[in-house]
C-alpha cells in the first residue's frame, strides 16, 4: 500500500518535472525571471507593459537558440 | 468578448492538436489488438480526465485568490506557449524532425505486434492499457489548459465546451481519415496555438501581478499579431542566419510502416 502510493507520488512529481522543466529548463526560469519582472514592475506601468513581452521574446530566441540543428 | 472569442480558439486548437496524437495510438492500439479493448480504455480515460477537471477546476475557481491564480497560470501558460513555440520554430526552419503521426503510428504497432496475439472476442488488457494511456497522457496537457485559461477568465464551461468540440471534431475526422493522421497540418497548429498560449500567459501574469495593460482584454489580440510577427521573423532567422536545416524524412518513416504491414 505504502510503496504503491510511494510510486505515485513520483510519478506525479516526474509527471510535472517533465512538464515544467524536462529538456528546456531555460524556459523554466525564464518565465520565472518574466513572472518576476512583472511583478517587480507592477507599479511602472509603462515599462511592465513593454519589458514583459520583450522579455518572453528574450527567452524563446534563448532556447530557440540552444535547440537548433548545428550544420 | 474578444478575449472570450480567441480564448475558445486557443482551448479548441491545442485540445485538437493533444487529440490528433491520442487518436494515432488509439487507431493503433485498435487495428492490432482489437477496437473494443481500445474504445474501451479510450473511454475510461475520458473519463477520468473529466472527474479530474471537476474535482480540481471548481474548488480552483471558488477558494484561490484570482490575482493569484492568474499569475501561477500566466507561468504555467508561457512555460507551455513558448515550449511549443520553439519547436514550431525549430521545425519549421528545418531545425528539428516534423513530428510524424505516421512514424508515432508504426512504433506503436511495432510494440504491439512483438505481444501475444489477441483474442478479438474478449477484452484485450494490452490494447486498453496502451489507448487509456495514450488518451489520459495527451488528455492531461488539455485538461492543464482547459483548467488554465477556464479558471483565469473564469469561464471554465467555456473552456471545457471547446475541449469537447475540438474532441467530437478529431474524432469525426479520425473515423474518416483513419490512418492519414500524418495529414493534419500540426506544426502550422501547433505555432498558431504556441502563439496564443504565449500571448495569455504573457497577459494573465501582467494582469494578476497588477499591470493595467492599455485596452484591457484587447491587448491580447496586440500580444498575439507581436508574438505571430516575432515567430515568423525567427522562422526566417533560423533559415538564413543558422542554417543546418534538413528535410524531413519521411523515406525511413514510409520503409518503417512497410515492414510492420510484411510488405
Amino acid at each position: 500500500m505504502t510503496s504503491a502510493l510511494g510510486r505515485y507520488v513520483v510519478a506525479f512529481g516526474r509527471f510535472w518535472w517533465d512538464f515544467l522543466v524536462g529538456d528546456t529548463p531555460e524556459v523554466f526560469v525564464g518565465v520565472l525571471v518574466v513572472v518576476g519582472a512583472a511583478v517587480g514592475l507592477r507599479h511602472e506601468r509603462t515599462g511592465d507593459v513593454v519589458v514583459t513581452p520583450l522579455l518572453t521574446v528574450a527567452v524563446l530566441a534563448l532556447s530557440t537558440y540552444r535547440g537548433r540543428r548545428r550544420a | 468578448m474578444t478575449s472570450t472569442v480567441v480564448l475558445m480558439l486557443a482551448v479548441f486548437a491545442a485540445s485538437a492538436v493533444e487529440m490528433v496524437e491520442a487518436l494515432t495510438i488509439v487507431v493503433a492500439a485498435g487495428t492490432t489488438r482489437g477496437w473494443r479493448s481500445a474504445f474501451e480504455g479510450s473511454a475510461v480515460a475520458v473519463v477520468a480526465l473529466a472527474a479530474i477537471v471537476g474535482a480540481v477546476g471548481v474548488p480552483l475557481v471558488h477558494l484561490v485568490p484570482i490575482d493569484v491564480l492568474r499569475v501561477v497560470i500566466g507561468a504555467l501558460l508561457l512555460v507551455l506557449g513558448l515550449a511549443w513555440l520553439r519547436k514550431a520554430i525549430l521545425r519549421s526552419s528545418g531545425h528539428k524532425e516534423m513530428h510524424d503521426e505516421d512514424a508515432i503510428y508504426a512504433r506503436t504497432v511495432a510494440e504491439l505486434a512483438g505481444d501475444e496475439e489477441p483474442t478479438r472476442v474478449r477484452r484485450d488488457a494490452v490494447g486498453f492499457v496502451v489507448a487509456f494511456k495514450g488518451v489520459f497522457l495527451e488528455g492531461m496537457e488539455v485538461v492543464l489548459i482547459v483548467l488554465s485559461l477556464g479558471s483565469s477568465a473564469h469561464k471554465l464551461g467555456l473552456a471545457a465546451a471547446a475541449a469537447g468540440a475540438a474532441a467530437v471534431v478529431v474524432a469525426g475526422v479520425g473515423v474518416l481519415v483513419a490512418r492519414q493522421l500524418s495529414e493534419v497540418p500540426e506544426n502550422a497548429m501547433k505555432m498558431g496555438v504556441g502563439i496564443m498560449l504565449t500571448s495569455f500567459g504573457v497577459f494573465w501574469a501582467g494582469e494578476g501581478s497588477g499591470v493595467r495593460w492599455p485596452g484591457s482584454d484587447l491587448s491580447i489580440l496586440a500580444l498575439v499579431a507581436f508574438f505571430a510577427a516575432v515567430t515568423a521573423l525567427s522562422v526566417m532567422a533560423m533559415r538564413r542566419v543558422l542554417p543546418g536545416a534538413v528535410g524531413r524524412s519521411r523515406d525511413g518513416v514510409a520503409a518503417r510502416l512497410d515492414e510492420v504491414a510484411g510488405r
